[in-house]
């Protein structure tokens, strides 16, 4: 199959099984980019959302756009996110233009109440596999923890939280760097 | 030119709503009242809407937005316009990181950032759960938790771990928890 028509049909596919935000993507992302098609490893993939949270747009959108680009450049980046886009507005324009009350139909609401619990699980086990690749010392889990707990429980903005992390990295990369030189 | 004012308005939620689409919320209250192409009250349905149909929310919020303000051209120039600055700023930053790929500074940052975005998602999946399990984080209590769900996630979520089960697709699971909501009444 021609790759560019790959690209965007494996991304039409992922935005046909999202529900929910960027977040909801993930489990995913993870089996069809990097189990299926190797066109990212794990710990790109972690990259990409880090930097898809601090820059303009929505992180599906920019996930996709990053992991388009790495694969086949600039028309790859297009047509990931036009893929990735392309499910909504068909299922959008249909539910519009039938349905005036979509969300309040009981059979709706019961299986939405389902898929909820079931992206919080995927969700939960596709944390535990970017832990494997990403948690490997003790600074490390540090940033993370730090990181939860500053992000739910005390609402700091992303942003704020990736850049600090990035000088934190950095700064912890520098004194291991010296303590190396030193000895 | 009401497909114009659509696309370059979406263009500039793309361009200044940062994160997940919940952050385009804000930017779609203030565009309704600005512009009367649909109320407080049809937002509030187009975000169940969104969030109870597959895609991403920002992107299925563009398009419903766009579809009720200029029919099925709307829908597509609204998606487009959300997707637009996206799409220029990465390919931008992804040349850059290409290049110093083999910087030691942008790999020292890099092995901070991954255990930051690690946590963000976590913490994501933390709220989202608690709006599944509690309808909220300020509503957490024992006797408020939705068990039969909480069953139901954690069921999922040995599935998962499990050795031949995992390597089943995710929407698998999707599936079977949007039936089992069906079938037990969620």
């Amino acid at each position: 199959m021609n790759i560019y028509f790959d690209l965007f049909l494996t991304f039409a596919k992922m935005g046909a099984c999202t529900f929910g935000g960027g977040y909801a993507m993930l489990p995913i992302l993870q089996r069809e980019v990097v189990e299926k098609k190797g066109w990212a490893t794990e710990e790109e993939l972690t990259d990409y959302f880090a930097v898809g949270q601090c820059t303009p747009g929505i992180i599906a959108v920019n996930t996709a756009t990053f992991i388009g680009c790495k694969y086949k450049g600039a028309l790859g980046g297009i047509l990931a996110t036009l893929g990735v886009v392309f499910p909504s507005v068909v299922i959008i324009t249909v539910i519009a233009a039938c349905l005036s009350n979509f969300a309040d139909i009981p059979v709706v609401k019961h299986a939405l109440a389902g898929i909820n619990a079931a992206v919080v699980a995927l969700i939960a086990s596709s944390v535990l596999k970017l832990g494997k690749s990403n948690l490997k010392d003790a600074v490390s889990v540090c940033i993370f923890l730090a990181a939860v707990v500053l992000a739910f429980f005390a609402g700091v903005s992303p942003v704020i939280l990736i850049v600090c992390a990035g000088a934190a990295g950095y700064v912890a990369r520098t004194l291991a760097g010296r303590k190396e030189g030193a000895q | 030119m009401i497909l114009l004012r659509l696309y370059l308005e979406f263009a500039k939620v793309g361009l200044f709503a940062v994160g997940g689409g919940l952050a385009t919320i804000p930017f779609l209250q203030d565009m309704g009242a600005r512009t009367g192409w649909f109320t407080n009250t049809d937002l509030t349905t187009m975000i169940a809407v969104s969030e109870s149909t597959p895609g991403p929310m920002g992107v299925n919020m563009a398009t419903y937005v766009g579809f009720e303000a200029a029919g099925p051209v709307g829908a597509a120039l609204a998606t487009l316009g959300l997707v637009t600055p996206s799409i220029i700023v990465i390919l931008i930053v992804a040349g850059i990181l290409q290049k110093f790929r083999q910087s030691k500074t942008v790999d020292a940052v890099f092995y901070g950032l991954r255990p930051a975005s690690t946590a963000l998602i976590a913490a994501a999946g933390l709220s989202v759960a608690a709006s599944v399990f509690w309808g909220g984080r300020e509503l957490l209590s024992l006797s408020g938790t939705r068990w039969p769900l909480l069953a139901l996630s954690a069921a999922v979520f040995l599935c998962t771990q499990h050795k031949q089960l995992k390597k089943l697709h995710p929407i698998v699971f999707i599936a079977a928890a949007a039936v089992a909501g069906v079938v037990f009444q969620f």
